[in-house]
């Protein structure tokens, strides 16, 4: 087949381009151990930055470099001050707490990049030069992605000698390596930080401004690219420069052919690829095992029942609650409805990530496979709503303990990315598998039955089974498993030592957490009507994520008091202005700031210092 | 948790007392418009700019029932389910008339759902997907623009006229994509039984890997090929084959290509001689277009898109309907707007009875290259109501219950 060797470099170009954004976000993981979810954002700020300069520029090749290095520059400069603005604040939080600071960047940059450039998408005018091509085995070949091909492994190589033949780079490996030790000998972190940060930002810029010549400057490019850039650094290995390199080889290449032959999956094959590379090489094809950070062996604070006065504050609430039908009107039973789903989906999350310590990026999926199990059963056996909000959680129950085996076995920032690739996959399914889930135009007509359609008794109903859910999980938090799992977490060794099976310990718990997730799902699709493959989005897993986050990991209230934040907080921004990114992001970022313990958790530190004192 | 709730009940109470204290009689006619201001704002903002414009118009010829229109828009992150949300907020609480709105497909199907489960009427604007009028279509939703299928069937007319035989498609991996080439190649086989489907590609939406599809596509050998990208994948596609010389010598169809907030950003890479569907903009020389388009231009500084067109249109279709039912009353309006006729700037149409669809029509005419831009040549308009099936193919996929 003549084929091959034009779709083979196709492939390779693919992969250069891919390496530049991996690059950058594999650097900063290393050294920061921050989930950079901003790194798209940076990509796109490259993109429009790299067009804006460009196009004022003479269009002629040597221009064309020098308008890319000052695309770099300028992007490295924002991650500079993006580090030191935001991240150097939150750096002594835990992990996750940066990932959230990082996730309002991006809804701030969305806002940002609208606001300079308007909403129509940029293509950069392709000079002569950029438009020509060669003739490959009878094919002809862009020229310009003959050159992305030798950017790769270019800019590999001058990374490999900035990492390995100056001081700054053996700095930064040894931070990867180990960064309580270097702090120990007495480098400066901050600076380091900083330059690793600007570093990284800056080829994520070259990567925008690279792109250019094929594409254009769209606001779309930052959550496309970011889930790319995570699959290759997880399957290389977090931190692992060369690993990055033959990661996005691998995924370029497969995309490339993967095209030809099996046309409808590709978004699939991608992240199966990471699935399976996984499953064999927890630690990525290039990675070692993560180094304990030093703070994070010291046990979190034992979750304690919450006090006689937050007791019956949660009464007083809940009375609040019950009596709600009578004093407000229809529009905001259904708020209250939407925050009694988000307590389940928050609370469900709260289970496996904090007693459980399994930080899961892709809780949306158990929402969404709990949601299309009952749409599905509705409309192939035409269950009822009871029976549906049943199925719910034992079908989401099952797919957990599949998708367990698989996933206890990994832990930390892997474990995370593979339950992201796990809902991209069940995202991919739903949203291009029209014939059985609708694809995006989803499952219709999932209304309540008539005795539950009126707003207050389907928002009565959501109450009852959202405080069961959360009073249930709280229950198994204080059983003797609840400590188990705790202790699993707090030191795998030993509590492998006292007996107890961490793997068989963690698989439950994701199970109890993903069939609760799932009940959370099919109560949402019966209160909107329908299941859309936008349940399993990103966001909306990033969602769980900030309302777990912003109450707190350390109480049970903690979760159930981030969902009602959050969902008041976004139903009021979106309805009042347009800017509801820029406002949301900020306050994010705000709160993480101000509150790294989260806000149950700022309150309770606040109540005990009045007690102990 | 207590202090948390009694704040966010205050704070929305607060915002919603202004729609307490409208309500009915000869207080205005309220729209309730939802869409993906922040998601899809190339089409959504023209479009929204051009709600205004025509919402002062109409007020300035004295209302509708002799009362003014208002114009309530909200933003639905591009997610049916808030858009759900919305549409009861703006029912309950800011007590709209009439909702309207929705740019993607999912969101129109939501708030067609939301609209005959709580008997209210929705006109969609945007939303092309033909299960909004046909297998999930019901009594109180209508759509304005031209659906997928007959955008879907112009261009398969056109394509029937060609001697290309071996045909390949390249479409986005989800719902609209899948209808529009399912009908393009069950409407041109069915014109031509001599032509050949010899392949087809599915990128993803927003995510297409051009210069593998294009090559994949250049090995098909194809004569013609049906396109069905758009946005910045449609870019990436055509910059990859025109370098790659995919276009040469071929016949291209595809949808909606000759709209301009798909054409323009293509610059001078626009391709040459594909037949479109689109919307030729200032090019129109009809008195009213040239008197929209001028007044659209003194208003906003900026030429009139595809989205304007079906905004004002959209404001105009719901005046007329309104105004035709006499009344604001759910049943009597859906009576009216059935059969309601109504002015737009490219010409009359109507809101049809038999499935709620618009008789808007579509442009289709070949891509130049003029003064290093992309544009429409030799096009003309076709009335929407030439383009759908015969009345039994309708009924036969439209539920009983919606009637």
């Amino acid at each position: 087949m003549d084929s091959i060797i034009p779709q083979l470099l196709t492939g390779l170009a693919g992969a250069s381009s891919l390496f530049l954004v991996a690059s950058g976000l594999t650097i900063i993981f290393g050294v920061t151990r921050i989930v950079n979810f901003s790194h798209g954002s940076l990509m796109m700020l490259g993109a429009y930055i790299g067009w804006s300069i460009l196009t004022r520029l003479p269009r002629d090749p040597e221009w064309f470099v020098l308008g890319i290095i000052a695309t770099v520059l300028a992007t490295a400069l924002i991650g500079v001050l993006l580090e030191m603005v935001v991240l150097r604040r939150v750096y002594r939080a835990p992990e996750l707490f940066q990932l959230l600071a990082t996730f309002g960047v991006v809804l701030i940059l969305q806002d940002v990049t609208l606001w300079i450039w308007g909403p129509v998408e940029l293509p950069l005018p392709r000079s002569r030069w950029l438009r020509g091509f060669v003739e490959i085995a009878g094919n002809r070949f862009p020229f310009y992605d003959l050159i992305l091909i030798f950017v790769g492994p270019v800019v590999l190589g001058l990374l490999w000698l900035v990492m390995n033949r100056t001081r700054w780079g053996t700095l930064v490996r040894a931070a990867t390596l180990d960064r309580e030790m270097v702090a120990a000998l007495g480098v400066d972190q901050r600076l380091l930080f900083t330059s690793v940060f600007a570093l990284g930002a800056g080829l994520a810029g070259l990567g925008g401004v690279l792109s250019l010549p094929n594409s254009s400057a769209n606001l779309h490019i930052d959550l496309s690219v970011i889930t790319d850039a995570f699959v290759v650094v997880v399957v290389g290995g977090l931190g692992s420069l060369p690993g990055a390199f033959v990661a996005s080889l691998l995924i370029g290449i497969l995309q490339a052919f993967g095209i030809v032959l099996v046309p409808k999956i590709t978004l699939v094959l991608v992240f199966l690829v990471m699935a399976v590379v996984l499953v064999f090489r927890p630690n990525g094809l290039m990675g070692r095992p993560q180094a304990e950070a030093r703070e994070a062996t010291v046990a979190a604070p034992v979750v304690r029942a919450a006090p006689r006065e937050l007791r019956i504050l949660g009464g007083i609430a809940l009375l609040l609650a019950v009596a709600a039908p009578f004093f407000v009107g229809d529009y905001y039973l259904t708020v209250l409805t939407d925050a009694c789903v988000a307590i389940v989906f928050a609370a469900s999350l709260h289970f496996m990530m904090g007693p459980g310590g399994m930080a899961s990026f892709g809780h949306a999926a158990w929402f969404g496979i709990g949601a299309y199990g009952a749409g599905l059963l509705a409309q192939w056996l035409g269950a009822p709503m009871p029976i549906g909000l049943l199925a719910a959680p034992i079908s989401a129950g099952i797919v957990a303990a599949l998708f367990g085996w698989f996933v206890v076995r990994l832990s930390g920032v892997y474990l995370s990315m593979l339950t992201l690739a796990f809902a991209q996959i069940v995202w991919a399914i739903s949203f291009q598998w029209v014939e059985v889930t609708g694809g995006d135009n989803g499952l219709l007509g999932l209304w309540p039955p008539e005795w539950a359609r009126d707003p207050s008794v389907y928002y009565w109903m959501a109450l009852i089974l959202s405080v069961a859910v959360a009073l249930l999980l709280r229950r198994a938090l204080y059983a003797p498993y609840g400590y188990a799992l705790r202790a699993a977490r707090d030191s795998v060794t030993r509590a492998q030592s006292i007996g107890l099976d961490v793997a068989r310990l963690r698989m439950v718990a994701l199970i109890i957490a993903g069939a609760a997730c799932g009940l959370s799902g099919a109560l949402f699709a019966y209160a909107k009507g329908g299941v859309f493959p936008t349940y399993i989005s990103i966001p909306h897993s990033v969602e769980a994520l900030l309302m777990v986050l912003l109450g707190g990991l350390q109480t049970m209230t903690g979760p159930i008091i981030g969902a009602l934040v959050y969902t008041g907080l976004a139903d009021i921004l979106m309805r009042s202005t347009d800017l509801w990114r820029l406002v949301l992001g900020t306050v994010i970022v705000l709160l993480v700031v101000a509150f790294p313990e989260g806000i149950a958790g700022a309150a309770r530190r606040l109540w005990l210092r009045g007690r102990e004192a | 948790m207590h202090v948390t709730r009694r704040l966010i009940l205050g704070a929305s109470g607060s915002l919603a007392l202004p729609g307490i204290l409208h309500a009915q009689g000869t207080a205005p006619i309220r729209i309730g418009e939802i869409n993906s201001y922040t998601t899809n704002p190339a089409f959504t903002l023209p479009y929204r700019n051009a709600m205004q414009l025509a919402v002062e118009r109409v007020n300035a010829k004295g209302g509708v029932l002799g009362r003014q229109l208002e114009l309530i828009t909200r933003d639905d992150a591009g997610r049916p389910q808030d858009a759900v949300r919305l549409a009861g907020e703006m029912v309950n609480d800011q007590k709209v008339d009439v909702l309207a709105g929705a740019y993607l497909s999912n969101v129109g199907l939501a708030l067609g759902e939301y609209a005959a489960q709580n008997k209210r009427l929705y006109i969609g604007g945007e939303p092309l997907t033909d299960a909004m009028v046909w297998e999930r279509g019901n009594r109180y939703t209508f759509r304005l623009r031209p659906s997928t299928y007959m955008q879907a069937a112009i261009l398969a007319e056109e394509a029937a006229k060609l001697p290309a035989k071996r045909w390949v498609t390249v479409a986005p991996n989800y719902e609209f994509g899948q209808s529009g080439v399912k009908w393009f190649k069950q409407l041109l086989t069915a014109k031509r039984p001599d032509v050949q489907f010899v392949g087809e590609q599915w990128p993803a939406l927003g995510r297409v890997d051009a210069g593998a599809t294009v090559q994949a596509l250049e090995q098909m050998k194809p004569d013609g090929i049906f396109n069905v990208l758009f946005g910045p994948d449609l870019t990436n596609f055509v910059r990859q084959g025109n370098t790659r010389g995919l276009f040469e010598k071929r016949s291209v169809a595809s949808l909606l290509t000759g709209e301009p907030e798909y054409l323009d950003p293509l610059g001078d890479e626009a391709p040459e001689g594909w037949i479109v569907t689109g919307y030729p903009g200032e090019a129109i020389d009809t008195p009213a277009h040239k008197a929209y388009a001028a007044a659209y231009r003194t208003k906003f500084n900026a030429k009139p898109m595809c989205g304007s067109l079906v905004g004002y249109a959209l404001i105009n279709s719901i005046a007329a309907g309104v105004a035709k039912a006499g009344s604001t009353d759910i049943e009597k309006m859906v009576e009216g707007f059935r059969g309601a006729r109504f002015d737009t700037p490219v010409g009359n149409a109507e809101y049809r009875a038999i499935d709620h669809q618009g008789t808007l029509g579509v442009f289709v005419g070949k891509t130049a290259l003029q003064r290093n831009a992309g544009v429409m040549t030799e096009w003309r308009y076709i009335d929407g109501k030439d383009l759908l099936p015969g009345d039994d193919f309708v009924r036969g996929l439209r539920p009983a219950s919606a009637s």
